[in-house]
């Protein structure tokens, strides 16, 4: 089997501003009330987005303006909090396919790369200019080149990092470890045959 | 050479080199429960896997239980979806499941240690972030997402980078009515919500010396709170101490082996951390979350922040956003706040120890007026032991609710919610926004005896002055 390789990623960008955005945000506990992620797309941001209509504004993700965009961008300490995956499930299941932030929580990060949804991380400055050029015309592409380690949109370009062996991984279409896991049963089986609590079966 | 206790579990679980670089790292044990596995092992079933070590997979129910009443069929239809379904799943793999008529279900933090499964040296994975808590016992103890439960139940490893390792020494005493939960406040106030990021943390120090096990759960159960995937403490005499005679733990001979191997895996005296944070516990005070985030905690006593007090944009930014959610103005005490709501309970405070300590205070003391409290225990075996002691009629007589084992008013997912704008006084681990059940309902973090006071007071209080604390 194949698994899809990043090595650039493209579209259309929408802002969604703010540091610490934990994952009850992205993804409220009542929305985790289910056996598969299919639905969680409805749910994503769910709270923010009414309180915004509630409030006779759009929250960006439901603003016709940004409608199909499918590169988010956001702030520092993203997806921070609960370890539930349901949050990066249910932005690709919104259609987004990759997210520019500053920097992310630890769990978060590596859950995305594990479902092949880059996140690559940027400068402040470098998303505020993106972010501005986004504002002034949606429908400018965004290319996130993880080969060239730089985001390009419009005549511009920045440069982007992210940690080599989620890059790689992401790059080379081997986001997805479990394949690799189990070929290394034999391996697991000696290492537990040395650890006592894990050989005996009581 | 010497090494960290992080270094010596690392090592001793990793399988080989993966070829993004990472390791393939064993996990000794491997808890789940009914919100993060069902994708997993529907993931499983599509792959026509089996679960690798079903003998080192543990399972117990406790996000989605009602508290009032545990019995099936639940009033949520999609709960009792979820509890069928994990049933079929153990049922399916052979996988030993703490269920609702075991006795002992309960928030699977609670359920680890009290069944002596978690234990020092081992590594434990949980679909849950707050499984840092294992930690406790010197254990690497750490939070995965779905995907990664679907590699552990089909490998009994995930593929990960080792982390950083940071001190933090809590030197000398803790202050009359400070406690463990304030400890842990006072750290992530310190050193930020993502200053643990890349890192475990080890804690150490005269303080911790002298925890508990119970007190060292609460500060491990919080790490992440600090951006920290990890936390833990050496293992000791304590430890051991806690471990004798619970059904898991080894007997006989084999006790008296694992102990020893147990001793074995403590830091050494003279390794080398890659950071080190030192902390006077005599400078701690009894803390409360204003904001919405567990970084943004202050001493009761003081004033809730103003934007102008900010030390950079960010920060302003972050103060102004929470002051508007939170519906305060800022520059005033947090004591004297109105609450609306008091919960008593989750993986962070719901042990023994915390309603022992609540009941101490809260004997001849009435909830206010106006004030729904509730106190849920961790597990059922607390709920159990806490009635052996009646010390559950001396909530009750106080005005409380009390209620049957699970996650509950913590994050929400049963029945208990805050309504509208409710103000919570929580002993739970998150003050997000929404995170207790409404989109707009708002909560403050503090300790069980910190969520008495205001529960009587029907306000924020300094417990101290509330029950005359002076132990």
């Amino acid at each position: 089997m194949g698994l899809e390789k990043f090595s650039q990623v493209s579209g259309r960008g929408v802002v969604v501003s703010g540091n610490d955005i934990d994952t009850d945000r992205i993804i409220p506990a009542r929305f985790l009330k289910c056996v598969t992620f299919d639905a969680l797309g409805e749910g994503l941001f769910a709270d923010d987005r009414k309180a915004a209509a509630a409030s006779g504004g759009a929250h960006p993700l439901d603003d016709d303006k940004y409608r199909g965009a499918t590169i988010m961008l956001s702030g520092a300490n993203f997806g921070c909090g609960s370890s539930r995956e349901h949050a990066p499930q249910a932005i690709r299941k919104f259609g987004v396919r990759a997210i520019i932030a500053e920097n992310y929580a630890e769990i978060f990060f590596g859950n995305s790369t594990n479902i092949g949804l880059p996140c690559v991380s940027a400068t402040r400055e470098s998303i505020q200019q993106i972010a501005a050029a986004v504002a002034a015309n949606p429908k400018i592409e965004i290319t996130i080149d993880l080969e060239g380690e730089v985001i390009r949109y419009g005549d511009e370009s920045v440069a982007l990092t992210m940690p080599g062996s989620a890059r790689d991984a992401l790059i080379k279409g081997r986001w997805d470890t479990i394949a690799e896991l189990l070929e290394g049963a034999n391996a697991v089986t000696a290492t537990a045959a040395g650890l006592p609590y894990i050989a005996s079966t009581d | 050479m010497p090494q960290s206790l992080f270094e010596k579990v690392w090592q001793a679980h990793a399988v080989r080199q993966l070829a993004n670089g990472q390791t393939q790292l064993l996990i000794g044990t491997h808890l789940i429960h009914e919100v993060t596995s069902p994708q997993a092992f529907g993931m499983l079933r599509d792959m026509g896997i089996k679960v690798a070590m079903p003998h080192r997979t543990f399972a117990t129910v406790d996000h989605i239980v009602p508290t009032d009443r545990q019995t099936e069929p639940f009033s949520d239809p999609l709960a009792d979806e979820m509890i069928k379904e994990l049933r079929r799943n153990c049922e399916e793999h052979n996988i030993t499941y703490f269920d609702l008529g075991s006795g002992r279900q309960g928030i699977v933090h609670m359920v680890g240690p009290e069944q002596g499964i978690t234990q020092p040296g081992t590594t434990i994975a949980c679909g849950d972030s707050h499984t840092s808590t294992h930690g406790a016992f010197g254990a690497i103890a750490l939070g995965i997402g779905s995907s990664q439960v679907r590699d552990v139940l089909a490998t009994q490893t995930v593929s990960l980078s080792p982390l950083k390792v940071r001190r933090i020494n809590v030197t000398g005493s803790l202050s009359a009515g400070v406690y463990a939960k304030d400890v842990i406040l006072h750290i992530i106030r310190t050193l930020g919500v993502n200053g643990g990021t890349g890192y475990a943390y080890e804690y150490g120090g005269e303080v911790f010396d002298r925890f508990s096990m119970e007190e060292r759960m609460t500060v491990c159960n919080m790490s992440i709170e600090g951006g920290a995937r990890v936390g833990y403490v050496n293992p000791d005499a304590t430890t051991f101490e806690y471990l004798k005679g619970r059904p898991y733990s080894p007997d006989g001979s084999a006790w008296d082996a694992a102990v020893e191997r147990w001793k074995a895996t403590a830091s050494d005296a003279d390794c080398t951390y890659d950071d080190v944070v030192t902390i006077k516990g005599e400078g701690i005070p009894p803390t409360v979350t204003w904001g919405i985030n567990p970084g943004q905690g202050i001493s009761v006593t003081e004033n809730v922040p103003l934007p102008a007090d900010a030390s950079s944009d960010d920060e302003r930014q972050s103060i102004v956003e929470a002051l508007e959610y939170m519906k305060l103005p800022g520059g005033e005490p947090i004591k004297g706040t109105k609450i609306d709501v008091a919960f008593l309970g989750s993986c962070t405070n719901a042990r023994l120890s915390d309603f022992q300590e609540v009941a101490k205070y809260l004997k001849g003391h009435r909830v206010a007026e106006g004030v729904k409290a509730i106190a849920v225990p961790g597990s059922q075996i607390v709920g159990e032991l806490c009635k052996g002691l009646g010390i559950d009629q001396v909530f009750i007589d106080a005005g409380f609710e009390w209620r049957e084992a699970g996650c509950s008013m913590c994050l929400a997912m049963n029945p208990d919610k805050l309504v509208g704008d409710q103000l919570c006084a929580s002993s739970s681990n998150r003050n997000f926004k929404g995170r207790q059940g409404s989109p707009t309902g708002r909560t403050l973090l503090m300790s069980p005896v910190m969520v008495a006071a205001a529960a009587v007071n029907g306000a924020v209080a300094d417990a101290r002055e509330v029950f005359s604390v002076n132990n």
